[in-house]
Parts: C-alpha cells; sequence; structure tokens
C-alpha cells in the first residue's frame, strides 16, 4: 500500500485550517470568526482531524469512506449553523465558503471510497446515492441562504419543506384529484386498451402491418396537444384529464405488447404445438409470460406519460384543485415556495409509481436475464 | 403477379386500409358530435331539415365540436399558404419559432447528455452517485416546472427562446446520456485487449474504438429526443400566455373555441414531429454510411 499523501485530502485539509482564521460573515459589531460561532468549532475541528488523517495514511475500504462521510456531517453542521445566525454572509465570508469547497473535496472521496468498495447492494445502490442527493440538498441550501438568492427565484429546501408541512392539506387535495383521480384511471384504461387491442389484433396480420407503422408516427407527435381539444369535450373535471392520458399511453402499449407477443421463439411455439395446446393455452402459458418484460417496459413509459399528461392538460382548464392548476396559479401569484411544494409531491408520486412497477417486474420476471447476477 | 404480392405482404395496403377507416369514422364523428349543436341553432326555426342537409351543415360549422378533416386542411392551407409568414396569423410562422426551440433545445440536450455520459463511463464515482439521480430525474413529471422555468428565467431577464429551449434540453438529455453510456461499453474485451496490443493510450482507445462504437446508439436515442424536444417546446409556450409558437396557438385557439385552429395546430405539429424524426434518421444513414456501415 502506498504511503504517498493523499493529495485531495490534504487539499481539504489546508482549506479547512485557513477558513478557521478568516471572516465568516458580517454583523453590526464588525467581523465575525468561527471561534464566536459556538460549539460547532468542535464540528469542524473534529472534520480537519479526520481530514488529516486521511490525507496522511490514505485509507482505503468501506470503514473509511464511513469515516470520512462522519467528517462531511460533522463539518457540515457550521455553515448550517452560520445561516441561522442572522450574518451578512455573500462575499463577507470567505471562511464559509472555504469551509464548503473543503466539505466538496472530502464528500467526493468519500464516495469514491464507498463506489470502491466490494459489490455489496446496500451500499451501492443506496447509500452512495443518498449521500450524493443529500450533499445536493445541502449545497442548495447553504448557496441560496449563503448568497441572499431571492426567493422568487429559487427557495431553498428548508423553505419548501416548511410550505410543504403548512399546507399539507392543500397539496393532499391536489394529489387526489390529479393523481388517483386522473392519472390512475388513465393509466389504467389506456393501458388496458392498449394490451386488449394488441391481443386482438395479434391474430391479423394485415392490421398489424397497418396499426404498426402507424404506433411508430404517433410516437413522433406531441399528442398532449389534443389536451385543449379534451378539455371542451369532457369538460373541466377529471374525466377529460383521463381522455388525454389514454390517448396518450394507448401506443405505447400497443407497440410493446405486439413486440412482446412475437418473442416467444419458434422452438418454444413448435413445442407447445407438439403438446396440442390451444391458441388460449400458448397464450397463457408461453406467449404472454414472454411477453411481461416489454409490457412492464410500456407501463414504465406509461407511468411518467400519465403523470405529464395530468399536469399539462391542468394548464387548460380545471376545478380549483389539482396539481397543475396549483403550478400555473401560484407561479402567477410568485409563490414560488408553493410550486416547488407541489413539484417536490409530483415526483415522490411519480417515482414511487415507478418503484412499485418496478417491483412488480422484478417479481413477474424474476427468470429474465436482465435479473440474474 | 409480384405487384399483387407486394400489395398483400407489404405495408402500403393495410396502412392505407386503417387510414381510410379513420377517415370515415372522423366524418361519422363529426356527424354525431356536430348534429346536437346544429339541430338546436341552425335549424332551430326549420323543423323539416332532411338527413342531407344535416350532414351537410356539421362539416361547415365554424365553430364545430369536432371539425371535419377537409375543414381542417384548408384551414391549414390557408393559414400557411394565404399568409404573409411573418404576420402572427401566420401557421408557418408559429412553426417556425417552435421548430428553432426544438432545435436549439435538442443541440444542447446533445452536449449535456454526451457530456454525462462520458462522465459516468470514466468515472466510476459519477457512475454510482449520479446515474441513479438522473434515472429518478425522469420518473417525474418534468414538464410541470416548465411554467416556472419560463417565469423564473423571464424574471432573470432571459425571454424568447432561451427559456422553452431549456425546457426541451432537461427533456431530451435524458434518453441521449442513456443511449451513449450503452454504446460508450458496448466494444467487447476482445476489441478492448486488441487496443492493448496496439498499446494505444487511453485517448486513442476512447477517440477510435468507444466513440465509433456507440454512434449508433447515439442515433437511437436521437430520434427518441427529438420528438419529446417537440412536446417540451410546445408545452413550454403554453405559460408564456399564448404569443408566438404552435402551443401558443393551441392555447388562443382553446380560450376562444376556435376548434379548427387547434386541430390546424395539431396536425402541424404532427407534421413538424415527422419531419424532424426523419431528418435525424437521414443524418442517421449518411452518417452510418460514411463509417462503412453497410445496409
Amino acid at each position: 500500500m502506498s504511503r504517498r499523501p493523499d493529495w485531495l485530502c490534504a487539499l481539504a485539509l489546508v482549506l479547512l485550517l485557513a477558513a478557521l482564521v478568516l471572516p465568516v460573515g458580517r454583523d453590526e459589531a464588525g467581523a465575525a470568526y468561527w471561534s464566536g460561532q459556538g460549539p460547532v468549532i468542535i464540528g469542524l475541528a473534529a472534520a480537519c482531524v479526520l481530514a488529516g488523517w486521511a490525507a496522511l495514511t490514505r485509507p482505503q475500504g468501506l470503514a473509511a469512506g464511513l469515516t470520512l462521510a462522519v467528517a462531511v456531517v460533522l463539518g457540515a453542521a457550521g455553515p448550517l449553523a452560520l445561516l441561522g445566525a442572522g450574518l451578512t454572509l455573500e462575499t463577507e465570508a470567505p471562511g464559509l465558503w472555504l469551509v464548503v469547497v473543503a466539505l466538496v473535496c472530502l464528500t467526493w472521496r468519500a464516495l469514491q471510497l464507498l463506489a470502491g468498495t466490494a459489490p455489496n447492494r446496500l451500499v451501492h445502490d443506496v447509500l452512495v446515492p443518498a449521500l450524493f442527493g443529500l450533499w445536493l440538498l445541502y449545497l442548495w441550501e447553504v448557496v441560496v441562504g449563503g448568497f441572499a438568492i431571492p426567493r422568487v427565484l429559487l427557495p431553498g429546501p428548508s423553505q419548501i419543506g416548511r410550505v410543504i408541512a403548512a399546507s399539507a392539506d392543500v397539496l393532499a387535495q391536489d394529489f387526489r384529484q390529479t393523481f388517483l383521480k386522473s392519472v390512475l384511471t388513465g393509466f389504467a384504461l389506456g393501458s388496458g386498451s392498449g394490451f386488449l387491442v394488441a391481443i386482438l389484433i395479434d391474430r391479423s396480420p394485415f392490421l398489424q402491418r397497418g396499426l404498426l407503422p402507424l404506433g411508430a408516427l404517433v410516437s413522433a407527435i406531441p399528442i398532449v396537444g389534443i389536451a385543449p381539444i379534451m378539455v371542451m369535450w369532457f369538460g373541466f373535471d377529471w374525466q377529460s384529464k383521463v381522455a388525454v392520458i389514454v390517448v396518450m399511453t394507448f401506443f405505447p402499449m400497443l407497440v410493446n405488447a405486439l413486440a412482446g407477443l412475437h418473442a416467444a421463439g419458434d422452438m418454444e411455439r413448435d413445442l407447445m404445438r407438439s403438446y396440442a395446446a390451444s391458441y388460449w393455452q400458448t397464450l397463457l402459458r408461453l406467449r404472454l409470460p414472454n411477453a411481461l418484460p416489454f409490457i412492464f417496459n410500456a407501463l414504465k413509459i406509461n407511468s411518467t406519460l400519465s403523470l405529464i399528461g395530468a399536469i399539462v392538460a391542468e394548464f387548460f382548464g380545471t376545478p380549483i384543485l389539482g396539481m397543475g392548476f396549483r403550478i400555473s396559479t401560484e407561479v402567477g401569484r410568485m409563490n414560488i415556495e408553493m410550486v416547488w411544494a407541489t413539484i417536490a409531491v409530483a415526483a415522490v408520486a411519480g417515482s414511487l409509481f415507478y418503484a412499485v412497477l418496478a417491483l412488480g417486474e422484478r417479481a413477474l420476471t424474476f427468470w429474465h436475464p436482465s435479473y440474474r447476477q | 403477379m409480384t405487384l399483387l404480392r407486394s400489395w398483400r405482404e407489404g405495408y402500403a395496403l393495410p396502412l392505407a386500409t386503417v387510414l381510410l377507416v379513420l377517415l370515415v369514422i372522423w366524418y361519422a364523428a363529426a356527424v354525431w358530435l356536430n348534429a346536437p349543436q346544429v339541430i338546436s341553432i341552425v335549424f332551430s326555426d326549420k323543423p323539416d331539415w332532411t338527413l342531407r342537409e344535416l350532414v351537410d351543415a356539421t362539416w361547415s360549422m365554424e365553430r364545430p365540436v369536432l371539425p371535419a378533416p377537409h375543414q381542417v386542411a384548408i384551414e391549414l392551407y390557408e393559414s400557411v399558404f394565404e399568409q404573409e409568414i411573418t404576420s402572427r396569423r401566420s401557421l408557418a410562422y408559429h412553426t417556425l419559432v417552435t421548430a428553432s426551440s426544438t432545435v436549439l433545445g435538442f443541440a444542447l440536450g446533445i452536449v449535456l447528455g454526451v457530456l454525462l455520459a462520458v462522465g459516468i463511463v470514466h468515472v466510476r464515482t459519477l457512475d454510482r452517485s449520479l446515474l441513479p439521480w438522473i434515472i429518478a430525474s425522469q420518473t417525474i413529471p418534468i414538464l410541470a416546472i416548465a411554467p416556472m422555468i419560463i417565469v423564473v428565467l423571464g424574471n432573470a431577464g432571459f425571454t424568447g427562446l432561451l427559456p422553452k429551449a431549456i425546457i426541451s434540453m432537461y427533456l431530451c438529455f435524458f434518453p441521449v446520456a442513456i443511449g451513449m453510456i450503452k454504446g460508450l461499453r458496448s466494444p467487447d474485451p476482445l476489441q478492448l485487449d486488441l487496443m492493448r496490443t496496439y498499446s494505444a493510450s487511453p485517448a486513442q482507445v476512447f477517440w477510435k474504438l468507444h466513440s465509433p462504437a456507440s454512434v449508433p446508439f447515439l442515433f437511437a436515442s436521437l430520434k427518441v429526443a427529438i420528438g419529446i424536444s417537440l412536446v417540451g417546446a410546445i408545452v413550454g409556450e403554453l405559460p408564456t400566455g399564448g404569443q408566438e409558437g404552435i402551443g401558443a396557438r393551441l392555447l388562443s385557439g382553446s380560450y376562444y373555441g376556435q376548434t379548427v385552429q387547434i386541430w390546424a395546430a395539431l396536425v402541424m405539429a404532427a407534421l413538424l414531429g415527422m419531419v424532424l424524426v426523419a431528418l435525424v434518421g437521414l443524418a442517421e444513414r449518411l452518417t452510418l454510411q460514411r463509417m462503412g456501415a453497410r445496409p
């Protein structure tokens, strides 16, 4: 094992030490320093010690990565405490920004160590992305607070969180209107009808040749544009959103399900014929299971499409409810925190929807090569 | 005989049949959907109307619930060819506005997607930490933030093309990045070993093996990306209050109940989408031919 010093950690240590003697802001009494900020100095000192240890010994492995992550957390408390201390920051606080840069270096090294450990699903698939995501949120908060960015341009995560907590009932109503009523109904109807039509025209090569090129053409068309027409036909309430979603999700499912129904090989089909299996037996036992990966692919595409369809259709008219309505009206009132809160709800809902589908796919198509280790 | 067989086994006849059926359904639906309005308004003082008069009336209303195909075609022709191309009344003008922000966003999206893919393929930490978030970013309905991007960038002094292009960019960088990651990782170990026996430098391996191998994957993603880039541009035009572009045309049509105008804009958007995808397909064929791919 080489004993060359770790330059990234050494840089972090130098930056941290420099930050300790530089001003971290200004109040009426003049420049403020880290030493006057109470107990957070202990966290910074601990981060200094750990950075120095990593710089000198160049540790490897999971434990070292976790230790550096702890160092980052200890050091990160300092800037957060400063944000609430009522100082003038911005360019008056070189000490603050040096600490942030040093923490960026340490985080990068920690992620590198964790990503380089032996294959471990918990660390690789959960811990590393989670640390990275939290770190981005933290940077967002510190930069927005430190540079006093107007909240109309970009509110910090803490402000958005406060709005989510304060207006949870409104957000829940919007969620019910947009997600539970429009998205789920439209998703089920559109995907279901696409699937049924695929099964029906599967026996007619003529119709397949007629509909498949149409499906390819439709994928180039911005279907979401039919939203105003559907709002005229089906009214302002959720029915018009369902109609938009049905049209948007029909063709992806049709095209994918047809491709999936043809995925079973000739050998397997011949085997089924030698068993004297009927059409329905072949369909249920051989062709539908083989089509499942394609069908789940379409369902995943459709989960995103249906949320987009519902929200955009609400831009064209809705009762005074719904995520799309909330976004367009609160943007008009310059209430940007509420917009971000709605987006956060939509993001969580969309990710969970997708995750549920991915779990279902894993449970039903466990035999597929892409899941074998 | 060959003609007959190519008719039976080719795509032309089935496709034509399906389109013809759709056209017939469209005309029938126009009669069915417009009839109540015609009967209650146009025929209110004329109780002895015949079926023929009813059909004629439903296919020629000024603000129908569903315009007949020929009405849309006429509106399309008039708004494209019979207006000055620089005037706000010309659909060709609006189409050009949308097309330019689509293409700008598409170009930005390619740059961002390719840069991300190169970073993710070469830096393992990015692969582990950034890639999951890129994938998660696509499960959220990103079009929802379109109005906010428009308004916030408008406050910061950016108006016109750029905010719409940024929305398009955000939508279309993802397929590009995913396709490029797949493509850059597509060379197999044998080829990498060959490069090693040539003692090729990492830069040479990248430029002579990885990047040419990724081109077919890149073009497959580009065809998807240009389509959603167009969606992004159209949705980006909605919250600007209806001034320029196909999206604005849709919005103003829905405010004033001009259904024929909405349908004409929709058909135009569809045509634009097909033309853009076809152009990308053409670029793909030419590039692959030049790189020595056999058809």
